[in-house]
């Protein structure tokens, strides 16, 4: 046996923590410069990388193979260096999605950032993929490096973002790309090993840059650009967390006067505030207490202030207290009692200490208790019931009315979620939620059609008498009674509509000719709408109507997703006549990232083909391209369905977005890490089948058996202590996820005896059919829930089995 | 040009004349001042050259000028023509068949290529908003021409604008009304559109830079207010300053997409209402219900 270098399993694994790292901080970085959606497009399609670097690796193996040292420490190094000059370069590319329908330089700007990004998901494949290709003996063990780096990677990133801002962060994860060069460098055992040390100094270079060279160039269409636009605004403080960047400005010229759905028949204006930008958008405000209740009048004036004319509530809870505008509200009303949940810890720190004195000690003051918390979690935990509980606008208006949110899972507004926060009312109690309007209605039906469905599940016989609903020309409000609804709050909410001259929408007997008053639309749609999902025709109704509003569950929790295909090409048509906003950006955004997706996949599989095809050598008898190809693509698919599907349903059970995801998914990297590693067993004895068979009939049963049972063990565990919840997460995730380490590696190390120059390729195919994979489980769970998902994740490696099987015989 | 030329071989017959003629200076120094001379001749003839290209650059450029303009011409009109189109078919959400000719008109006049920086002057008669630096952007003509339809206006209306911006709003404003007035909050744009309206003779609209909330008391109340600047909620002194009968139109949206039209009307009796429009040929709900 010839002697090879010996393996760089350190530096893989620094190499792709980092370059994971690198991933979820593209995604932070372009969520503050840019906005989410187009981050997730451009992201995707940086991960094409991989695939990139696969179809490089095919046609430039055997040249670079006999160079591997070097050729392996050079793109680390430029890995490094690429993570932070890429990024710079790309962000001076101005790209403006609003404006993509008109300017073609737009498209030119986005495949120019697709390039940049690229290429640091290039270099980085190209270590591991030339590793894999090069050990083809070893690849248990270096997929195990691989996986374990990831691991390592997604929770050392969200450490990193706590410590210090994203661009520092990507300063640092520049120096680590470099630093793996060196460690290479050490562990190849090359001579000169001063030169290891000349890149060790290389990466501090990314650490020490000017300032001025590394400072986020953030949109100028976003909300806190256009705000320091004006004169006397200053951004006072900066803070960063993985939750997001949260700045402070204030505006010592011209006052903010932040007052969504204020009457148009109010005449006080706000008091002093500070504004409070979460990635450079979605504003909300730190109120000055003033000292007489008038300076608060304008509170009163909101369509949000109608559950406090129908009540007097003395234990309220909001839901999303941000800044303490809801807060705020609930004090001019007189609560006795306020239990506010917040789930940024920053925002919390902010208006509960540097800004306490500002805000009039709001957070500290003895009626409330403000929680760090998310909110479906803490009102699953409590015990307590409330005469009110206020679900918060936690969105902005800009980025609602865009569509912008239709891909985030939002469990704040599922059918479960409404019967949770029913079954915390007090007798007689009223959930409150409130949201902007938009023309043709969208959210505000689709939470009336939620909480009807909510009702009837709850066993709700009757859920017209418990609901009424008003709007303004910004924002409507829905009200859900625990009990019927009394005449005499009817009167009352007559009487508070009228003095504010806002619109009945809905209570039980409202007659058409009252709901279209003083807000007048071409027709009553909100009447209209609201009469029809009480009605017997609800379904059809929903069917009909030209935007999605069938309630959001649990299981397809995608609340803002509004989008109907039966619409697209209506809506198309009106673009260039302010058809614009009509489109659902978000839902359109992830079908674009498909297409270009499946594009660029076809290319970078299939071009390495036309060259594999013209050697000679070929493959071995009873080995297809097609057989290879299809197990590592149905590996790829499916390894993120489950992972995605699992993220899903653990957020539920550990509420927390940021921790689910980040347990759930260094879980599934380190178990499976584990499982790599131990498949080496198996290539070493060359009983490949007998592992594959093993792992694949592993994955089977403990998934079925989890679509099962994973739900009642969940809920039976969900009043633990959320370290512990953890744990049970881990536990569970482990057999699941140490299987679904194996089947790769094995497949590698098969072909690492009969056909090596396949590997460089299928590391390739097996890179697109991630990233493929991460686009297509979010399509199937927006229109299928998370079930059909991991079926069909199931069934995936089931035909990646069977490929294996009758394709490549026994060697 | 060749008059020049003639002109300046002349002249420099002339001085060698001079020359010859002075005898004070000596053979050496008549001989460099001649060279001297001569090589000023020289450097005539070419500032004279010059000044003649500069001439037929001038004479181009302005033919092409005004070729230019006259494309901008054509192009407005198509635009008018566009905007009467999409009027036409969304006449049955915005309630009306036909925009007012005199708008129209107004729209047809302003030169909108005067309004938006010289990167997207070529894109300027597109029925499309376009940006104009600090984050803003100019309107699709179609949201003006409408918007303006909306407040009715008649010639001696007095209507404030919050929110200048380019001042293209303003300068269609200043065509039908005898007075407009118009704050801008971000101090460049402000001081630049107040530039433009001086440059095309709008002498009929007064520019404030400054904060809108308020109106613009001295001059008020309105008959007609446009609200362009984003605002978390409609202003209240700026309602207290729109006359009984007024009308107020804000556009409801982001910098490039308007969702709505909002209008707020005012009645006699100083009663408020909205209505809400939306800008576009969509049915919202089927016609079953």
């Amino acid at each position: 046996m010839e002697k090879k270098p010996p393996l760089p399993r350190y530096s893989i694994a620094l190499l792709s923590a980092t370059a994971l790292a690198y991933e979820v901080l593209l995604m932070r970085m372009f969520s503050i410069i840019q906005w989410h959606h187009f981050a997730y497009m451009i992201i995707s399609l940086a991960l094409l990388g991989y695939g990139a670097s696969g179809t490089f690796l095919t046609l430039s193996f055997r040249r670079l193979s006999s160079r591997f040292a070097t050729v392996y420490i050079i793109n680390a190094a430029l890995f490094g260096l690429s993570t932070l000059g890429c990024y710079l370069i790309a962000q001076q590319l101005t790209f403006n999605p609003e404006e993509l329908l008109w300017d073609r330089w737009q498209f030119i700007r986005l495949l120019g950032i697709y390039l940049l990004l690229t290429l640091p998901f290039f270099f980085v494949a190209n270590c591991i993929g030339l590793a894999l290709a090069h050990h083809s003996r070893e690849t248990g063990r270096i997929y195990a490096s691989d996986l374990l780096g990831a691991g390592i990677g997604s929770i050392g990133i969200i450490l990193l973002l706590f410590l210090v801002f994203p661009m520092k962060a990507l300063q640092v994860l520049s120096a680590l790309g470099i630093s793996a060069a060196a460690i290479a460098w050490l562990e190849l055992k090359l001579q000169a090993r001063r030169k290891a040390f000349a890149f060790l100094l290389i990466s501090f270079i990314p650490l020490i840059l000017p300032s001025g060279w590394t400072v986020a160039s953030i949109s100028v269409y976003k909300g806190l650009k256009q705000s320091l636009q004006i004169s006397g605004t200053k951004i006072i403080a900066e803070h960063s967390s993985p939750l997001g960047l949260i700045s402070i400005m204030e505006s010592t010229e011209v006052p903010l006067r932040h007052a969504p759905g204020l009457s148009l028949n109010a005449t006080s204006e706000p008091p002093p505030q500070l504004a409070l930008f979460t990635d450079a958008d979605a504003m909300t405000v730190i109120t000055a207490r003033s000292d007489n209740l008038e300076g608060l009048g304008y509170l009163d004036q909101t369509s949000s202030a109608l559950p406090y004319h129908l009540m007097k509530p003395q234990k309220v809870l909001i839901l999303g207290a941000g800044g303490g505008s809801e807060v705020l509200q609930a004090n001019y009303h007189g609560v006795e009692h306020i239990d506010a949940v917040e789930l940024n810890p920053q925002i919390v720190g902010l208006v509960s200490n540097e800004y306490n004195d500002f805000s009039g000690n709001l957070y500290r003051s003895k009626n409330v208790d403000v929680h760090v918390a998310e909110a479906r979690g803490f009102v699953s935990a409590s015990k307590e019931s409330y005469d009110l509980i206020q679900l918060a606008m936690l969105d902005s208006f800009g980025a609602s009315a865009a569509g912008l949110y239709s891909l985030s899972e939002n469990y704040l507004y599922t059918v479960q979620a409404m019967q949770e926060y029913l079954d915390h009312l007090s007798p007689g109690g009223l959930l409150a939620i409130s949201r902007w309007i938009k023309l043709p209605p969208r959210d505000s039906l689709k939470l009336f059609a939620t909480t009807v469905e909510a009702l009837r599940r709850s066993g709700i016989k009757d859920p017209d008498k418990r609901l009424v609903m008003i709007r303004g020309w910004q924002t409507s409000t829905l009200l859900i009674k625990n009990g019927h609804f009394a005449g005499k709050e009817i009167e009352g909410l007559k009487r508070f509509c009228k003095e504010r001259s806002f619109d009945v929408v809905y209570y039980q007997g409202i007659k058409e000719d009252e709901a279209n008053l003083y807000n007048i639309l071409a027709k009553p749609y909100f009447y209209l709408g609201t009469k029809a999902l009480l009605g017997k025709e609800a379904e059809a109704y929903m069917r009909d109507y030209k935007f999605n509003i069938k309630p959001a569950t649990d299981d397809e929790p995608y609340f803002f997703h509004f989008f109907k295909w039966g619409s697209l090409k209506e809506i198309a048509s009106l673009l260039g006549e302010g058809g614009m906003p009509l489109l659902e950006w978000g839902y359109l955004v992830l079908i674009a990232t498909l297409i270009q997706v499946l594009i660029a996949s076809l290319v970078f599989i299939l071009l390495p083909l036309l060259f594999l095809r013209r050697k000679p050598a070929g493959l071995p008898p009873g080995i297809s391209h097609g057989r290879v190809g299809l197990y590592f693509f149905a590996l790829g698919l499916a390894f993120l369905f489950i992972e995605i599907a699992f993220i899903q349903k653990f957020i539920l059970f550990l509420h927390h977005p940021l921790y689910a995801t980040a347990v759930v998914l260094a879980g599934f990297l380190f178990f499976a890490g584990l499982g790599s590693a131990w498949s080496q067993r198996y290539s070493d004895s060359a009983s490949f089948r007998a592992g594959l068979r093993q792992a694949v009939s592993g994955i089977i049963i403990v998934g079925l058996l989890y679509l099962v049972l994973l739900e009642p063990l969940l809920s039976a565990f969900s009043g633990l202590p959320v370290f512990f919840k953890i744990v049970v997460s881990l536990l569970l995730i482990a057999p699941l996820a140490f299987s679904m380490g194996m089947p790769f590696p094995l497949g590698l190390a098969r072909l690492g005896r009969t056909a090596p120059d396949l590997i460089p390729w299928v590391w390739g195919v097996n890179g697109c059919a991630s990233v493929l994979s991460a686009v297509v489980a979010t399509i199937l769970a927006i229109h299928f829930g998370f079930i059909v998902v991991i079926l069909l994740s199931l069934i995936l490696y089931m035909v990646a089995m069977l490929s294996f099987h009758e394709g490549w015989g026994d060697g | 040009m060749f008059k020049n030329m003639i002109k300046l071989s002349n002249r420099c017959k002339y001085s060698d004349l001079l020359l010859r003629e002075n005898c004070s200076i000596g053979l050496d120094m008549r001989k460099k001042a001649h060279h001297h001379l001569c090589h000023r001749c020289s450097e005539y003839k070419r500032m004279l050259a010059l000044s003649g290209f500069i001439l037929f650059i001038f004479v181009f450029s302005t033919s092409s000028l005004s070729e230019a303009d006259d494309k901008f011409s054509e192009a407005r009109q198509d635009m008018v023509q566009l905007i009467e189109a999409d009027v036409l078919r969304t006449s049955l959400y915005i309630n009306r068949r036909a925009l007012d000719p005199k708008v129209l008109d107004a729209v047809g006049k302003v030169p909108r290529h005067e309004f938006v920086p010289p990167q997207v002057r070529s894109s300027a008669y597109e029925n499309r908003p376009l940006p104009i630096g600090y984050g803003q952007t100019i309107s699709q003509p179609y949201i003006v021409a409408l918007m303006t339809d909306l407040l009715n206006l008649e010639h001696h209306f007095k209507v404030l604008e919050v929110g200048t911006g380019s001042a293209y709003q303003a300068a269609i404003l200043a065509e039908l009304v005898n007075k407009v007035y118009t704050i801008e909050i971000i101090e460049p744009l402000g001081r630049q559109a107040r530039g433009t309206l001086k440059r095309l003779n709008y002498d009929n609209v007064d520019v404030r830079i400054g904060d809108g909330y308020y109106g613009w008391k001295e001059a008020g109340p309105f008959d007609s207010i446009i609200v362009t600047a984003a605002s978390s909620h409609i202003p209240p002194p700026l309602i207290g300053q729109l006359k009984p009968g007024g009308k107020m139109v804000i556009p409801v949206g982001s910098r490039f997409m308007v969702q709505q039209l909002l209008l707020v009307e005012k009645d006699s009796d100083g009663k408020l209402s909205t209505r809400q429009i939306l800008p576009v040929r969509f049915v919202p709900l089927t016609g079953k219900h």
